[in-house]
């Protein structure tokens, strides 16, 4: 075995982790910034600072950038760490963090641009398509070429479901970039058109949509609770075989559930029947992930009080099990045509992707970064509280809100006169969200300021720490 | 799907979707089976402490599950799902729409009445003020009073750019309008450098104050010269298409000595439209709305300016 065989690879997992504050901060700003815009239109100061360039830049930024990271970061430790060996392959796994840092350049520029395939997280051109196909297979072949150097027999279920979503992901980008370069405007402007056509093109686009909800920002982070619940919590996984079974219902229902995204529309009617209905028959294998985590603490519940890592994974499973009911509901075709097009819709994204997807990471990173610093914990464990208890306020204020300000509108869109016309103007519903679209920007902005206390957190623990590789464990012996 | 019309995908997708359900709960019931070591773990270790207890799965979960796939099947039987298995319930998005229309808004007992009656018939003018809030203030505004920088005429202060007897509204909103005014940026070639500052100095001259008098003598003879086609449109009067009688009043070009503005009276603004031209539109309803919901639009417009 040679010198660097004899340690894991912190230093990808080091910069991943870094990267996914730096990257959370920006996409948040970002998400602050169009807030404030539905508050204050004045704002939309320049066309590559308006709100429609702004929004798609604010998702790929907080969905790729933000949680792509998270994922890479946890993921590689989770897999070097539970396969008891040095990743494979150094080269690769560094290739994997420079371009996937470009791939974000690229977004961070094209999309104020106005470059766009026009297809809902999935805006990127063509060129940037091409890149980040490169970047996930390289991806894939470090982390199942790990899992395949493993020293255990069996395959932890955090890396079942790292994998998982590393095959889907790239089977959902292929499919649906699946697009016919444009040169007219010459080599440096790339547009392009879909391979699809008509409802085709947007069943096509919304299978990929909902699972990328699904496999990126569940399956993936359920790799990361699965990893860091039970060793944050100190405990044993509740149940191996709810594992098993939630594992496998959840990736083959959530490939059906696309089709509630095009409720009421051009779909057949029989496509959009199915859709609804996996998406209900999806509830209990989401929930299974919420339970194996929130049940792995009992016994053990009184160090929630003084934990505040704890207090994140456990309050992310939390909004995790929130959403993952609310999402089910409103795929119900009759609750679907009242949240439509609604700000409902954002608030249920919301709940998941800052009440899950962000606190799991954020829990996730208190854990990792005193390890790969070589501290026993962070800079300040009383930031940590803060951070959480500042998170927490914005992610209610936000949901709460945003619930409110959808269901209003959606009686308000429904409503009629006597003589069959619309009770209410879209521009008086406009007017009504106001004080709703305020309370969400002070919701978004605490959300931010939680990031930004962590950041702090996380430089001033570099700063005392110094950059270390564990050596590699020897497995221990199975006992039954 | 008319790329799919073997009959062979009606089989094929109903097939998949039953055992899709079906596998999910027959699966669950596999699993139940298993056996279990309350308390104990699997025995597997990763990491130092990563271990999993072999706990059974908790029976409110299958059951929760089980339930999800019974109403499935349920819901498949009454509703559209399996291939062209219409369901017993006979429901389709199509027949939905059609209820739908039987109690949508129906004005059809306003067609008999003409538009200057009905302007005068406060229940028809509520609905149609009603219609105007839902269809026509996104460009008019909730006001009717437009927008006298960004092009979308005042509906209010009966000045007419394509006539403003009732049927010519109610023809405005059938049918639409495209109003098109060419870039005319040559003339600082073909007439001589700036021609466009005179030309509009002398449109601006009979309403505005701060207009170049020099400037807008200049602009009179440019107007007047036969190689500057302004009064193509605008008439020799500067009076506007619709003051040249009813073979002019489709081109919609605005009477210059009023003052009244779709992009704005300054120097600056008059000089970009001559220069860069205008396109405006406004789309046609007829099809979209109905002969009924137009009729009834029609009048409350026309209401607007004869109060």
């Amino acid at each position: 075995m040679s010198e660097t065989q004899t340690t894991y690879n912190y230093k990808v997992v080091r910069q991943f982790a870094v990267m996914t504050v730096i990257w959370a901060i920006v996409g948040m700003l970002v998400g602050v910034v169009i807030a404030a815009q539905l508050v204050w239109p004045e704002l939309n100061l320049a066309p590559w600072l308006s709100y429609g360039r702004l929004r798609p830049l604010h998702t790929n930024a907080v969905i790729f950038a933000f949680g792509g990271c998270a994922l890479f970061a946890t993921s590689y430790y989770a897999v070097q760490r539970t396969s008891h060996a040095r990743i494979f392959c150094d080269w690769l796994a560094a290739f994997t963090f420079w371009g996937w840092q470009l791939v974000i350049l690229l977004a961070a520029l094209s999309l104020p641009l106005g470059f766009t395939t026009g297809k809902e997280y999935a805006e990127l051109e063509w060129p940037i398509d091409i890149l980040i196909t490169l970047v996930w297979v390289a991806y894939a072949v470090v982390f199942f070429g790990t899992i395949a150097k493993r020293k255990v027999p069996h395959i932890y279920v955090a890396n079942w479901f790292f994998g998982a979503m590393i095959i889907a992901v790239a089977l959902l980008h292929l499919g649906n970039s699946a697009e016919i370069p444009v040169f007219a405007e010459g080599w440096l402007t790339p547009r392009s058109f879909s391979a699809y056509a008509g409802v085709q093109d947007a069943m096509i686009q919304w299978w990929y949509g909902h699972n990328a909800v699904g496999f990126f920002l569940t399956a993936g982070f359920l790799g990361i609770m699965y990893y860091f619940v039970p060793k944050q919590a100190g405990r044993p996984v509740y149940s191996y075989r709810l594992s098993v079974v939630h594992f496998w219902a959840l990736i083959f229902t959530y490939m059906w559930a696309g089709p509630h995204h095009l409720h009421y529309t051009a779909l057949p009617d029989w496509t959009q029947s199915i859709g609804m209905l996996f998406s209900l028959i999806l509830l209990a294998p989401s929930w299974g992930g919420m339970i194996n985590g929130i049940m792995t603490l009992s016994g053990a519940w009184h160090k929630l009080r003084d934990d505040p890592i704890l207090k994140f994974l456990i309050t992310s499973l939390s909004f995790y099990g929130m959403s993952t009911f609310e999402g089910p509901m409103m795929s119900i075709k009759s609750v679907n045509a009242l949240s439509h097009y609604t700000d409902w819709t954002v608030g249920h994204v919301h709940s998941g992707a800052l009440g899950w997807v962000a606190m799991v990471s954020v829990g996730a990173l208190y854990y990792l970064l005193p390890r790969l610093f070589g501290r026993q914990q962070m800079y300040s464990v009383k930031l940590i509280t803060v951070h959480f208890w500042v998170a927490t306020i914005g992610i209610v204020l936000y949901v709460a809100s945003m619930w409110i300000a959808g269901v209003m509108q959606g009686l308000m869109w429904r409503a009629s006169n006597s003589d069959g016309t619309l009770a209410y103007t879209f521009a008086e519903s406009v007017k009504a969200t106001y004080p709703y679209w305020t309370v969400r920007l002070v919701g978004g902005t605490l959300f931010l300021v939680g990031m930004l206390i962590m950041a702090y957190n996380m430089f001033k623990t570099i700063a005392v720490g110094r950059a270390e590789d564990a050596p590699v464990l020897i497995p221990a012996a199975q006992h039954a | 799907m008319s790329d799919f019309t073997s009959e062979f995908w009606n089989f094929y997708v109903a097939g998949i979707v039953l055992i899709a359900i079906i596998g999910c709960a027959v699966f669950l019931w596999s699993q139940g089976g298993a056996t279990y070591t309350i308390g104990k773990t699997t025995g597997h270790a990763w990491d130092e402490t990563l271990e999993e207890y072999n706990n059974p799965l908790p029976k409110w979960w299958s059951w929760l599950f089980y339930i999800t796939v019974v109403f499935s099947l349920g819901y498949l039987v009454y509703f559209p799902g399996l291939g062209k298995f219409p369901g017993i319930g006979g429901w389709t998005s199509h027949n939905q729409l059609e209820a739908e229309k039987q109690v949508a808004p129906n004005f059809e007992k306003y067609l008999s009445e003409d538009i200057p009656a009905l302007a005068a018939n406060s229940a028809a003018l509520d609905s149609g003020k009603r219609l105007f809030q839902t269809y026509c203030i996104q460009c008019h505004a909730t006001d009717g009073k437009g927008n006298n920088t960004k092009g979308f005429p005042n509906l209010t202060d009966n000045d007419w750019l394509y006539g403003g007897e009732p049927t010519q509204v109610e023809e405005s909103i059938r049918e639409g309008r495209n109003g098109v005014m060419t870039a005319h940026d040559y003339l600082e070639t073909t007439v001589g450098a700036g021609t466009i500052t005179d030309l509009a100095n002398y449109v601006r001259s009979f309403t505005q104050s701060d207009f170049d008098r020099a400037s807008a003598n200049r602009g009179r003879t440019a107007y007047a010269r036969d190689d500057v086609d302004c009064k193509t449109c605008h008439g020799v009067d500067l009076k506007g298409s619709l003051a040249q009688g009813e073979d002019y009043r489709a081109l919609g070009a605005p009477n210059l000595t009023d003052d009244v503005w779709l992009y704005g009276s300054s120097q600056k603004t008059v000089e970009e439209t001559i220069t860069k031209g205008r396109v405006n539109q406004m789309p046609t309803w007829g099809k979209f709305l109905g002969e009924d919901k137009v009729h009834l639009l029609a009048a409350y417009v026309y209401s607007l300016s004869h109060k």
